[in-house]
């Protein structure tokens, strides 16, 4: 962080920060991109979801790395989605991830759906950026990456602090998502230290924030992007494709 | 491990309320001074906590992921949580992030008191 006199009328955070959005809006996207679920949702914090409340930290050392946080978080932001594992697609915006943006994800389920969701890039500067979550995404949460100087060795983050967002991620989240989430960010570090030449392992902590479930969330689930991802792969995809098909005779 | 570039003073106005005054930068890093007034006011009784940001200068997404844990853990102890003096940028981002739609935000750590007190 630079250190820049008090302005009071304008903090030094201002241009980081994204406006305050009523429903997001996906711009362009590439084609093999399956963009549900996104277009027009709300956003969705901590204390709208369903399920108990984490926070967690996945933290990797880049011991021996001569590489500034700066430097770090260019990288990622410039690569976000070339560090998460195959099978999880994150299609960022034309313009990166810059406050504001909203990118589209697509991740892949062990029933073999293509899952479609995304995010919105609430924050961004030079040492840390965040996500928020829009309705039928499994977490109603935010998320923070970031990297820090701890003596002389810089340390990449990744904070998230998030619920469940119904109550059928909960349960898909018990069976297998919350496993498949951490060891998502695991590989994602893994990565992100490989890139700077490092080999390390990554720390990990967990913190339930609040076991309660919220049950007026219930009706979050009229959002679910696994069932309504599910929806289209069963009934609206095969006949968009019968359509093309026969268009092309 | 990385300095805080934080201050944090506790006030207590009255019995059941803290006011904790928050200057400088509210990153991850500022959760050690931040949950220790929180600790503080609510061993030595306050039910109602105002959160003065009249020196915040800087907040990142890790700061408002802070914020947002501390509130629920204010709601789980049932402390009532307020903000005051919050520049017009940080009420965006409270808009933003809906933390708006959970915390109360009074332009004035008076105008909080004197809700507090009609209640």
């Amino acid at each position: 962080m630079t250190t820049e006199p008090v302005d009071s009328t304008h903090p030094r955070d201002e241009s980081f920060w994204a406006h305050p959005v009523d429903a997001l809006k996906v711009r362009t996207m590439p084609l093999e991109a399956l963009n549900l679920n996104v277009q027009g949702r709300h956003l969705l914090n901590p204390l709208q979801g369903f399920g108990p409340l984490y926070r967690k930290r996945y933290r990797v050392r880049l011991e021996g790395a001569d590489v500034s946080p700066q430097t770090v978080i260019q990288t990622w932001r410039e690569n976000f989605g070339s560090f998460w594992p195959k099978g999880n697609r994150f299609y960022a915006p034309i313009s990166g991830i810059a406050p504001g943006e909203v990118a589209v994800l697509n991740l892949a389920s062990p029933v073999g759906v293509k899952l479609s969701t995304g995010i919105l890039v609430i924050f961004a500067d030079d040492t840390c950026f965040g996500f928020m979550n829009p309705q039928g995404h499994m977490f109603a949460g935010m998320i923070t990456f970031s990297a820090y100087d701890d003596a002389g060795v810089t340390v990449a983050l990744v904070e998230p602090v998030l619920r469940s967002s119904d109550p059928f991620w909960e349960l898909s989240l018990r069976l297998y998502g919350y496993k498949a989430e951490d060891r998502h960010w695991i590989q994602t570090l893994t990565a992100l230290a490989r890139h700077f030449e490092v080999s390390a392992s990554v720390e990990y902590e967990s913190e339930v924030v609040d076991p309660h479930y919220r049950w007026s969330a219930t009706k979050n689930v009229w959002h679910n992007a696994a069932i309504r991802s599910g929806l289209y792969s069963m009934f609206v995809q095969p006949v968009k494709r019968i359509r093309q098909a026969a268009s092309r005779r | 491990m990385m300095q805080a570039n934080v201050t944090v003073e506790l006030r207590r106005p009255s019995d059941r309320v803290a006011v904790i005054d928050i200057q400088g930068e509210i990153t991850a890093f500022a959760e050690p001074q931040l949950m220790d007034a929180y600790t503080r006011a609510t061993t030595e009784g306050a039910d109602a906590i105002v959160l003065n940001f009249a020196g915040l200068d800087y907040m990142n997404s890790s700061g408002i992921g802070l914020l947002v844990t501390l509130l629920i853990r204010a709601n789980r102890a049932k402390v009532s949580l307020l903000a005051v003096e919050l520049k017009e940028h940080y009420r965006h981002i409270f808009e933003l992030t809906k933390l708006n739609e959970a915390v109360k935000i009074y332009d004035t750590e008076a105008d909080a008191l004197a809700a507090l007190a009609s209640n």
